[in-house]
């Protein structure tokens, strides 16, 4: 059953690929688990430069981002093009005193968290945009949180392909089988996106999506 | 500390809009109770439940902590769940239990097969 609803999946992403010239590639999923480090890794091995800036702080991406027509190739010659889309994380509350607990201003935490609210409901807004959609998961936490579980469920609603990347595998506490156990019908490739390891893996899985 | 948790029966949401719907539960939220939503929203709605908590995200209320336990069996006969969705569908969700917090009370849900532990905000101070 598993095998049947992936291969339906992988159908749509290619014909997707094939047919449009800019499909939006999305990168969902909760505040902090690496979109803007994927983001950056994959324009800078592919534009040279960044996307955005990171930090440990959460909700550091309030604005959904685009960069337009990136062309990644693969060792056998083929190539892949997308406008790549990075959103704020999703979460369901925003506490300015977090912020300050993290060491921001009482003044800078509160813009921090009025941004943040509406960097989410932006990024829920977007879902209906998205071509496909990369949820990023940092493989150290719970992925059965009930974010993670709404933003899937949506796109599966929505019949939007997902890949699932469980992220920060650098990190001793990350479990790639606690994401694939959690998402049984979704492909799940870890990585680590600040340290690059195995992001080849991860542009193969793009490729072998598109066909 | 005292909790209040307030039983919403389906059919108490169920001629109501979506919009309407997610006010409605939220706004109970707002009063500091815990909601326990008999069934469950739409997945759509679980969307707009969040987007609406951040429109309303002010100096008191600071979100939800948001949980909802499906009763399905990953094993499930292909055949229950198919006859589930179609039923869902007619009469909507009313399977399961959808559990909404106000954040600055709860400060986590877990949820297991055979049980929901709640965690207060007063929970984790006290650990400290």
């Amino acid at each position: 059953m598993i095998s049947i609803f992936r291969n339906f999946v992988n159908k749509v992403l290619r014909s997707l690929f094939s047919k449009k010239k800019h499909v939006k590639l999305g990168l969902y999923g909760p505040p902090n688990g690496g979109k803007t480090t994927l983001a950056n890794r994959i324009c800078q091995d592919w534009l040279g430069e960044d996307m955005g800036k990171v930090s440990n702080i959460a909700h550091e991406t309030r604005e959904v981002q685009i960069k337009e027509q990136i062309n990644i190739k693969n060792s056998e010659g083929k190539e892949l093009s997308f406008n790549l889309v990075d959103t704020p994380g999703i979460a369901t509350k925003i506490d300015f005193e977090e912020f300050i607990r993290a060491g921001l201003k009482e003044k800078e935490a509160k813009q921090r968290a009025k941004e943040a609210t509406k960097g989410i409901i932006d990024s829920i807004k977007w879902l209906d945009e998205m071509d496909t959609v990369i949820i990023v998961l940092d493989a150290t936490k719970d992925p059965l949180s009930q974010v993670n579980i709404t933003i899937i469920g949506n796109l599966q609603a929505r019949n939007i392909p997902v890949m699932i990347v469980a992220n920060k595998i650098d990190l001793r506490k990350a479990s790639i089988k606690k994401v694939q156990s959690a998402f049984p019908q979704y492909e799940v490739i870890g990585i680590s996106a600040k340290f690059g390891k195995n992001i080849d893996q991860f542009y193969e899985a793009l490729f072998a999506m598109a066909g | 500390m005292s909790l209040t948790i307030q039983f919403v029966p389906y059919h108490e949401i169920e001629s109501l809009g979506s919009a309407r719907r997610v006010k409605k539960l939220i706004d109970i939220v707002k009063e500091n109770k815990i909601v326990m939503l008999q069934g469950r929203l739409k997945k759509e709605e679980e969307a707009d439940l969040i987007a609406i908590t951040m429109e309303e995200i002010g100096s008191k209320f600071k979100g939800i902590e948001l949980a909802v336990v499906n009763p399905e069996s990953k094993d499930a006969h292909i055949f229950n769940k198919i006859k589930n969705n179609f039923f869902g569908m007619i009469l909507g969700d009313r399977q399961g239990l959808t559990i909404i917090g106000p954040a600055s009370v709860v400060k986590e849900i877990k949820k297991d097969p055979n049980k929901i532990e709640l965690y207060t905000q007063e929970s984790r101070k006290r650990k400290k």
